[in-house]
């Protein structure tokens, strides 16, 4: 560990000082003078026309302020999509009103129907329940298949079906990769659900809207991972209030895992609000609530079909998914199953022919979006488990199989549109089995039979898209933003520096690790440089932490800004010290003169920048101050190999996971001690889709799983301690700091590595079994041994 | 609305509270004490951890008028007196026991009650007396790693910094 605290070091994070002595500000803890708030009334059932909502009756009771429902919002806009997909025949998606406040229609259980505002909490629901609403029930469409059937009932009626896009990828590729599937030697078909989940972090979502009349400027406190995103799409689209009579604000934030990227109805809504009654309005969701109004994620049911010749090289792939985008669009929704999942099909192979279907449907359920990972789990897990399908059908190692079909060279285009500019998957690959111990696994196994166990071992390995993205690639792909991010740095006069910051940390430890490149870049204290992030008001735009592009491409940002700093801080030493600047050397917080024993401290120039008495005016401006926006050349890529070992009890198909254990690739890392923690949270997630985790809903559209009595949230006897190792590096060829990211790679890589371990318990134990749904709780994988 | 009294972090404080009102609202909104915080409505998460009379409890789970004359603590009584870091605190920063904060509180106070029952516990003790904390963010490996150390056992052989 580098003795500075500087990139490498793992440094305590500060913030937890103020999370450990309940001193956090998280948005629940702000409360406004003069507040009211507001309880949402929302549908239960899943499809229906509105015909009538009462609030004659509500409106009188006490402490009610005001009721809103659709009709106060019909000439507001819609809540909007960020992303426009073209389908295969050049069409855009079907893209229906979303709007926030029911009108006409409810489309899901939990879609808003009225608002009251009142005095205090208890008020507004009381008065909640004394709206009459008068629902028609129309039959609800749940099931993707039957969906896109003829004659479906339709979720909106102005669109010609329940089909938001049929996308094709790579198109122009599908003859010859189905040329390729005719030629094949031997062709390895699943057919697989990725179960439908709430992310679930553990604040729920708040929103409190503020209007100031005086100057008409409104102000939202929200928990979100992008605030300036918020302003851009809430301001622009609904509420048409331009950006600088416009605040958000995301406090700490508790968690978030992509469900807070999206611009929700509730947050529209106490905007406006407050401006209606003149007063903030404030909005706290249940977790009840939370569970039928987060967008949700994965729900994605697909076949995937790997062709191999007859020395087992992968010669084509090919898939065919439906994509669940429940009732609406949300904010990235359209994105998720097409250029965040398409283009990982290739995975970490050589795979030269590939074709990607997904059909995207609508239907009466909550929308679904972006899920930590978003798209790539969903490639990682058909990928990985139709490998490990092949490799059990054809009698050769899994992990040989691998190995065999692994890109080895770089950088590497893939026949689906991405080029990794670097990666060593063997050497992840080699790491992992001196992590897992594999060589030992034999006498794992033949220990735990002893004892009537049956201990399975899965491997798999990830690749993921991270340092979400080039602007003018992904504009070209239909979203409506760019995904640069931005930073500021300001030097104070005493040379403390405060750095502020489009990215938004949600748990990650931002306030700790970014200041680790600064105090590295100039050669002082860590705790000299403060971090402002969450906060329109005193951030330049920016769009946000999601993706895994906090440290790529907001790090990026604030080294290219620091970098102007430390330029212009030159000018000045050299000044300062009547050298030439081109002598001027900075290292350890001074600037010395090559080869003489002159130097100035940091300090010493950054009071001259603030009072420019001896200081030259006439070719730089006085103060030091810079912003920089940094847009990505490319995506990252990190990369890995995940190992997980289960013990199942042939007698009731119960299992317990043993040992997992991650060896990644992220690049260069800034503090090891949070990189570990982001992969730990990553596998918790993983473990929990592939063993406990399930939303669903009945035939009617109600949702079955909408509280922790039924939707199985990892416990702390579920996991084990995990082992993980990121020594393996390929640095990032084309960002300055060489990072790749790390926040979504444990829910990625560890999905299959659970259910191929599963699979391979169960082989040994002499079950013909070759895939079990997730979740796969013991009924499921005890119902699958009796055949 | 009811005037109520109790002790919270040693001192006595008086608010109000209708019959309904839960402790943990008592606690956030009457006495402005929010790092207690409200995770769910089905008492599963115990992010509301506080200790009422040195027993754990979760306060969503009871009325504040049941606190009435109470001896109750919560994280923000859990400092040293000098307002360090105590123990488990410290651990928790030094073992990267959270991340976004949200479960802390309630995982502190969880651990206080467990290391005075059990001042040695086990890997599986601590995981079982866990039960009723979810934490989204860590996988818990670090909050079991934090709680280990607290109890002033050698956790260096556990794999990670
Ligand atoms: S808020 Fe009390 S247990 Fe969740
Ligand atoms: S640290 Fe975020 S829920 Fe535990």
């Amino acid at each position: 560990m580098p003795a500075d605290g500087g990139i490498g070091a793992s440094n305590k994070r500060r913030e937890d000082v103020r999370f450990l002595t309940g001193k956090g500000r998280y948005t629940d803890d702000i409360n406004l003078l003069g507040q009211t708030y507001v309880h949402f009334l929302r549908s239960d059932v899943a499809h229906g026309v509105l015909k009538s909502v009462d609030v004659a009756e509500a409106a009188s009771m006490p402490g009610v302020v005001k009721i809103f429902t659709g009709e106060d919002f019909a000439e507001v806009g819609g809540v909007p999509c960020g992303w426009q997909v073209t389908d295969r025949f050049g069409e855009v998606m079907q893209e229906p009103r979303h709007p926030v406040i029911a009108h006409g229609k409810v489309r899901h259980v939990g879609e808003i129907i009225a608002a009251v505002v009142a005095e205090s909490h208890a008020e507004a629901r009381d008065a909640a329940e004394a709206i009459e609403v008068d629902i028609e029930d129309l039959p609800a469409v749940v099931d993707m298949r039957a969906a896109l059937a003829e004659g479906s009932t339709k979720v909106h009626d102005d669109l010609t079906s329940n089909l938001c896009y049929d996308w094709g990828f790579v198109e122009e590729n599908k003859e010859a990769v189905n040329a390729a599937f005719e030629a094949a030697a031997h062709v390895t078909t699943l057919e697989l659900v990725n179960n439908r989940l709430v992310a679930n972090p553990m604040e729920p979502r708040v929103a409190i809207g503020d209007y100031a009349p005086g100057t008409g400027d409104s102000t939202l406190y929200t928990t979100s991972q992008n605030p300036h995103v918020i302003r851009l799409l809430m301001g622009a689209f609904v509420l048409g209030i331009p950006e600088h009579k416009l605040r958000v604000v995301a406090p700490d934030v508790g968690g978030g895992f992509g469900t807070k990227i999206f611009h929700y109805a509730e947050e529209a809504f106490c905007t406006f609000a407050a401006k209606a009654v003149e007063r903030p309005v404030k909005w706290v969701s249940s977790r009840s609530e939370a569970f039928i109004s987060d967008a949700h994620g994965r729900d994605h049911v697909t076949k995937i079909e790997l062709a191999l010749d007859a020395e087992n090289n992968f010669t084509a792939l090919r898939t065919d998914t439906m994509a669940n985008m429940g009732a609406y669009l949300s904010t990235f929704a359209p994105s998720v199953p097409t250029w965040l999942h398409g283009t990982l099909m290739a995975g970490n192979y050589k795979t030269p022919l590939i074709y990607v279907n997904v059909k995207a449907v609508f239907t009466n359920t909550v929308p679904v979006d972006a899920y930590r990972g978003a798209g790539r789990p969903e490639a990682t897990y058909q990928l990985e488990r139709v490998i490990d399908k092949a490799a059990r059908e054809l009698g050769v190692d899994p992990i040989a199989l691998r190995r065999q079909n692994f890109i080895t060279e770089f950088p590497y285009a893939t026949p689906v549109a991405v080029e990794y500019d670097t990666g060593d998957y063997v050497a992840t690959m080699d790491k992992l089995e001196e992590l897992a111990d594999l060589s030992g696994f034999e006498a794992r196994r033949a220990e735990a039979a002893a004892r009537g166990k049956l201990r399975g071992l899965g491997v798999n390995c990830y690749i993921e898209a991270c340092g979400i993205a080039p602007s003018n690639l992904v504009g070209q792909l239909g979203a409506r933003a760019g995904l640069y991010e931005s930073a500021t740095v300001r030097v104070n006069a005493t040379g403390g520096v405060v750095v502020m910051t489009g990215s938004h940390s949600h748990g990650q430890g931002h306030e700790t690790s970014f200041p680790q490149v600064i105090a590295d870049m100039i050669g002082i204290a860590p705790d000299m440089v403060e971090i402002v992030h969450g906060d329109t008001a005193n951030t330049p735009m920016g769009m946000g932490t999601y993706g895994s592009r906090s440290i790529a491409v907001g790090g990026s940002a604030m080294v290219r800004a620091a970098e102007k700093i430390i330029n212009k801080a030159k000018k000045i030493a050299a000044h300062l010290m009547e050298a030439a600047e081109a002598d001027i050397e900075l290292k350890d917080g001074a600037f010395s003169v090559a080869g003489t024993d002159k130097s100035v401290a940091w300090g010493d120039v950054t009071l001259a920048a603030y009072v420019p008495h001896n200081y030259p005016l006439e070719d730089i401006e006085p103060g030091l101050e810079e912003t920089a926006f940094y847009d990505p050349a490319n995506f990252t890529y990190p990369s890995g190999a995940y190992a997980c070992e289960v013990e199942l009890d042939p007698e009731t198909g119960h299992f317990t996971v043993e040992a997992f254990c991650a060896a990644d690739d992220f690049g260069n890392i800034i503090n090891p001690m949070i990189v570990d923690g982001q992969v730990h949270g990553g596998i918790a997630q993983g473990v929990g889709q592939s063993m406990l985790e399930n939303c669903v809903y009945d035939s009617e559209g109600q949702l079955m799983s909408g509280s922790y009595m039924d939707y199985a949230m990892p416990r702390a006897t579920d996991v084990p301690f995990f082992n993980v190792d990121h020594s393996c590096q390929t640095p990032c060829t084309h960002n300055p700091l060489g990072v790749k990211g790390c926040g979504e790679a444990g829910a990625i890589g560890s999905p299959p590595a659970l259910v191929n371990a599963v699979v391979d318990a169960l082989q040994r134990g002499g079950h013909d079994i070759t895939h079990i749904d997730m979740p796969l709780s013991p009924s499921r994988v005890w119902q699958a041994m009796q055949g | 609305m009811t005037e109520l009294s109790m002790t919270v972090n040693g001192k006595t404080v008086t608010g109000k509270a209708e019959g309904r009102t839960l402790l943990v609202t008592f606690l956030r909104e009457e006495l402005k004490l929010t790092g207690t915080h409200v995770g769910c409505d089905t008492s599963q998460c115990g992010a509301c951890q506080v200790h009422v009379n040195g027993q754990p409890v979760k306060s969503c789970t009871m009325f504040a008028a049941e606190a009435e004359g109470a001896d109750v603590r919560t994280i923000e009584g859990m400092a040293n007196a000098d307002g360090s870091l105590s123990v488990i605190q410290q651990a928790f920063q030094d073992h990267h026991g959270l991340q976004c904060g949200f479960c802390t509180p309630g995982m502190v106070m969880t651990t206080a009650a467990l290391l005075k029952e059990n001042p040695k516990p086990t890997e599986a003790e601590v995981r079982e007396y866990l039960e009723g904390n979810i934490c989204r963010c860590t996988g818990y490996h670090n909050i079991v790693k934090s709680i280990m150390a607290a109890s002033g056992q050698d956790v260096s052989a556990i794999a990670a910094e």
